[in-house]
């Protein structure tokens, strides 16, 4: 019935809207663009929502069907039942019933579970039991149990990787903190080298290329040497891409604060040459890491490779297409700017940190992945929309139009490698959702997810020409990005370093500190992104009725000072950060000597349980 | 065939080739496309001195802040008369050197005010000086960051005849003897933005804005004249001289409160200043006239404003009257 009823307001819907559509008075339409005019899209639109509910029609059916050859093996399993009734003698019978009076009139007695007995561990199986937990703030969370053995090598890369990326993250936000400062108070200083423009890009290149680089590649490392069950094709590679890496940041930043800027385009401030050492770099990670995967010891290679791999052989690419010149002339540039800065962030930070999820997720809930095949959907669908998008940066621009469409449409079908990827993390974490009060990682995780979904289906949102005309040149664009490059990649970032740091070096962090790091670094974004949220629409509102600019720049004031507010409490998780990390790793006297056992507390551990040498457990 | 998660030459290789040529598609295709874009007839190649402005722009990454780009849409009309085409970049847009590239002046903040226009919209030389010394001198709100290492501070004596002195407030200065000088860099950067304006289309090319779904209140017929917001019109094109309050400058810019010339009951010098401009008296700064910008409705609501704020009381002038002015004007080209 309701079928009918559907097919009619379907036939209703095709009858009256072309006319809205085509409906336009322009007398002699320009053919040139064709493509792009309403009437085209609109028509293709028809023609998938033709496809949709065919394919919701037939779905139907299907569905129909199944369930009738069900309702018959139904049936014929109760004419089967009949049948052995039938044929059952009266003693079997009454048997039978006797059994089911008793298990239906059985009751407990009370004290199954306990005993007035005194408890005697004999075999010294409960190891630690306290009455006063640590502190009285937060919840006591579960030590990590397991110690991974480490080769000394890998170890003292990856800590030296996160280690550089700790400190540029310190830096870069000590910076975008100063920053923010300098909206509410313009006269801070006066001096070039601190000024506005200079240092904006000294903020977002440290956090872009020094802190999320450099400690995505370092918790690479391990993933790609244990899903490949083999050690790093070479050492030497990884430390020269160490040095090459942050010599760039380090002389970039050097570099833009003493004027010298490639030109303004985001994330490719820095000149070509100091972008070389960085490329250099990636090139080297990039082999090392194919080799890697070349040389492994198993048959598949787990889909974690796919996205590092995919991460660093599109940024490759990518970075050479933003640098070479013969085609960034005139607006050339700017085709390529959208181009750049929105795959940089999609096929550098995005893709490689959703690689690192892959691993880091799953092992830490100690079960699989939910869905493989989803995985490698939405790697592939990751490279086709994400690649497409770049210009929904440039919306109403003097860019080509049908560039700006195919953005747009794009940025809606972003949607899939979204849904795909959110699915999978949440599905995994299902069942364990008790794990995540009891862990102090997986918190992380789960921020970082959520924010995966939010932040960019808000994206996609914002590619719309509507939300463009509002959003477009205000605050709420700060907003989304540090939405997701701080909500997704940073939390994620950190989840993998508080997930794996630990188990190679045998060091619990403070659970204080990291509680301390998660809040303060959770409600400082939530301050951060919407007080620029609401504050960005009002001034594209203030913009579109027409008021004087000044009156935009007055009303943001307060809300600029409430990021303010925000970004400090981030800085300061930074530093509470800094401070785990050190924790972590410092003063690891033969740490693999004492495997970890799940003990009281680390100092007293090795007179109370001498671990047996050498002997650990690895997952 | 498709073993993709055992063969990783497949993998890797289908991941960057699949890359490569989305990328061509949608970036390098479209790059060189509009990179054979030919500037309109009616610009004009940059001066020496206005190149080395626009490298100082650059250089002090102005484009974190400032966007370049009229959009189509109602909403931008206030930074241009038409929106931005790609002939638009063809002079700003080259390579700069071998170092750095072709800068990217479209922006994507608009922090502060686009520039698009700001050559025409705010053409004095002055203003810019004080405003890069220090934008709270003329802008008491402004959150732009100021740009003192443009300036030199010199001793009254060491001043020379070819120095360009920028009559700095005293409460904005630390020193009481020295004066404050635009240096060459400066006085580049001010050129470069002094040329900032859109250029002519060629005759009847139109490239029009898409109009906001806002309907325009329809003009009834009736003998009451509707003028649009003279208040937002003054904001917009007189205030960062002439401060909102009316009050000017003093050593840069005539207050209008009190102002004999708006006061008069014969607004025609009114009139004819803002549609003319003015450099008749050498304590003041320089100012452009509106003529192209401003239409009859708006001057006139402008003109209002003035005559009727900060203690002014001048009666108020026509649509008419203004129309009157602009064809005397123009007859006396």
């Amino acid at each position: 019935m309701y079928i009918r009823k559907f097919y009619i307001s379907l036939l209703a819907i095709f009858v009256l809207f072309p006319k809205v559509v085509f409906a336009q008075p322009t007398p002699n339409p320009d053919t040139s663009n064709w493509l792009s005019s309403p009437g085209i899209i609109g028509t293709i639109l028809l023609v998938v929502i033709v496809l949709v509910i065919a394919i919701f029609i037939l779905t139907l059916k299907a569905s129909a069907y199944f369930t009738q050859l069900q309702t018959r093996t139904e049936r014929n399993k109760k004419i089967e039942f009949g049948e052995r009734l039938l044929e059952m003698d009266e003693t079997e019978i009454d048997s039978v019933l006797e059994k089911r009076k008793k298990a239906v009139s059985y009751r407990l007695s009370g004290d199954e579970l306990g005993s007035n007995l005194e408890v005697d561990d004999s075999r010294g199986i409960i190891a630690a039991i306290t009455h006063e937990p640590g502190n009285p703030l937060v919840d006591e969370k579960k030590k990590s149990p397991i110690t991974i053995d480490t080769p000394f090598h890998l170890k003292k890369m990856i800590t030296w990787y996160i280690g550089a990326a700790v400190f540029w993250l310190v830096f870069g936000t000590l910076i975008g903190q100063y920053l923010g400062l300098k909206f509410i108070w313009p006269e801070m200083d006066a001096i070039s080298w601190l000024s506005f423009g200079r240092l904006r890009p000294v903020h977002t290149n440290a956090v872009f290329w020094g802190w999320a680089s450099l400690a995505m590649i370092g918790l690479g490392y391990f993933v790609i040497t244990r899903t490949s069950n083999n050690k790093l094709y070479s050492y030497k590679l990884a430390w020269y891409a160490w040095w090459l890496m942050n010599s760039s940041v380090a002389i970039g930043s050097l570099l833009l604060m003493s004027g010298v800027n490639n030109g303004g385009g985001e994330y490719r401030e820095y000149i070509w040459p100091v972008a070389l050492l960085f490329a250099i770099g990636m090139v080297l990670t990039f082999y090392n890491f194919y080799q890697t995967v070349a040389h492994r010891k198993i048959d598949e290679i787990y889909v974690s490779n796919w996205y590092l791999l995919g991460g660093l052989g599109w940024t490759i690419i990518l970075v050479i297409i933003g640098y070479l010149p013969m085609y960034q002339d005139g607006l050339g540039e700017t085709v390529i700017q959208g181009y750049y800065m929105h795959q940089g962030v999609g096929m550098w930070f995005m893709t490689f940190t959703l690689g690192l999820i892959y691993y880091y997720l799953p092992s830490s809930l100690n079960k699989p992945i939910y869905s493989y095949s989803l995985g490698v959907l939405a790697f592939w669908t990751q490279m086709l929309f994400y690649t497409l998008i770049g210009t929904h940066h440039f919306v109403f621009s003097p860019l080509p139009w049908w560039l700006q469409t195919v953005a747009i449409v794009f940025s809606a079908g972003m949607l899939i490698p979204v849904v795909a990827g959110t699915t999978n993390f949440l599905m995994t974490m299902r069942g364990s959702w008790n794990e995540i009060t009891k862990s102090y990682v997986l918190p992380f995780f789960l921020v970082g997810v959520v924010f995966y979904f939010v932040g960019s289906a808000q994206g996609s949102l914002q590619a719309f020409r509507f939300t463009n005309f509002i959003w477009h040149f205000t605050d709420f664009n700060v907003a989304h990005s540090h939405m997701t490059m701080y909500g997704i990649i940073t939390f994620i970032l950190w989840a993998c370093v508080y997930a794996i740091l630990p188990k190679i070096t045998g060091r619990e962090p403070k659970q204080i500190m990291v509680g301390m790091h998660f809040w303060m670094a959770f409600i400082g974004l939530f301050a951060y992104m919407v007080s620029l949220m609401v504050g960005g629409t009002m001034k594209g509102l203030s913009w579109i009725e027409g008021k004087p600019f000044i009156e935009s720049v007055i009303l943001m004031q307060p809300f600029w000072l409430w990021r303010a507010i925000g970004g400090t409490l981030m800085f300061i998780s930074h530093l509470l950060f800094a401070y785990n990390f050190f924790y972590i790793t410092g003063n690891q006297r033969n740490p693999m000597l004492h495997p970890k056992i799940n003990g009281p507390d680390t100092e007293n551990r090795e007179t109370i349980y001498p671990g047996p040498k050498n002997k650990t457990v690895t997952f | 065939m498709l073993d993709f998660h055992k063969n990783h030459k497949l993998l890797v290789g289908t991941a960057l080739f699949g890359f490569l040529m989305l990328s061509t598609f949608v970036a390098l295709v479209p790059a060189f496309q509009i990179q054979q874009t030919q500037p309109l007839p009616s610009m004009e190649t940059f001066s020496e001195e206005e190149l080395k402005g626009l490298h100082i722009y650059v250089q002090e990454n102005c484009m974190s802040c400032h966007t370049q780009q009229v959009r189509n849409i109602e909403m931008d009309n206030t930074w241009g008369k038409r929106p931005s085409i790609p002939s638009d970049y063809y002079y700003s847009k080259q390579r700069q050197d071998l170092w750095r590239q072709s800068p990217s002046l479209l922006g994507s903040e608009r922090t502060g005010p686009d520039l698009t226009d700001v050559g025409q919209r705010q053409s004095g030389m002055e203003w810019h000086l004080l405003h890069l010394y220090n934008p709270r001198i003329v802008v008491k709100e402004s959150i732009m960051p100021s740009y003192p290492w443009l300036f030199d501070l010199k001793e009254e004596s060491k001043i020379r005849d070819t120095d360009h002195l920028v009559p700095v407030p005293q409460e904005f200065l630390n020193s009481s003897t020295k004066k404050v000088v635009a240096s060459q860099k400066a006085l580049n950067l001010v050129a470069y933005l002094q040329s900032l304006k859109q250029a002519e289309m060629p005759q009847n090319t139109s490239v029009s804005f898409i109009p906001s779904s806002k309907e325009n209140e329809s003009f009834d017929d009736s003998d009451e004249e509707l003028l649009p917001d003279g208040e937002n019109l003054y904001m917009n094109n007189c205030a960062a001289c002439h401060q909102a309050d009316g009050s000017g400058l003093s050593g840069a810019f005539p207050p209008l409160a009190g102002s004999t010339i708006v006061n008069d009951e014969n607004p025609e010098t009114l009139i004819r200043i803002i549609m003319e401009g003015y450099d008749a008296r050498p304590e003041f700064g320089v100012m452009a006239g509106f003529q192209e910008t401003l239409s009859d409705e708006e001057i006139a609501a402008i003109v209002n404003h003035e005559r009727s704020s900060w203690g002014n009381a001048a009666d108020a002038v026509t649509i008419d009257e203004v129309k009157e002015i602009r064809s005397f004007v123009n007859s006396l080209k």
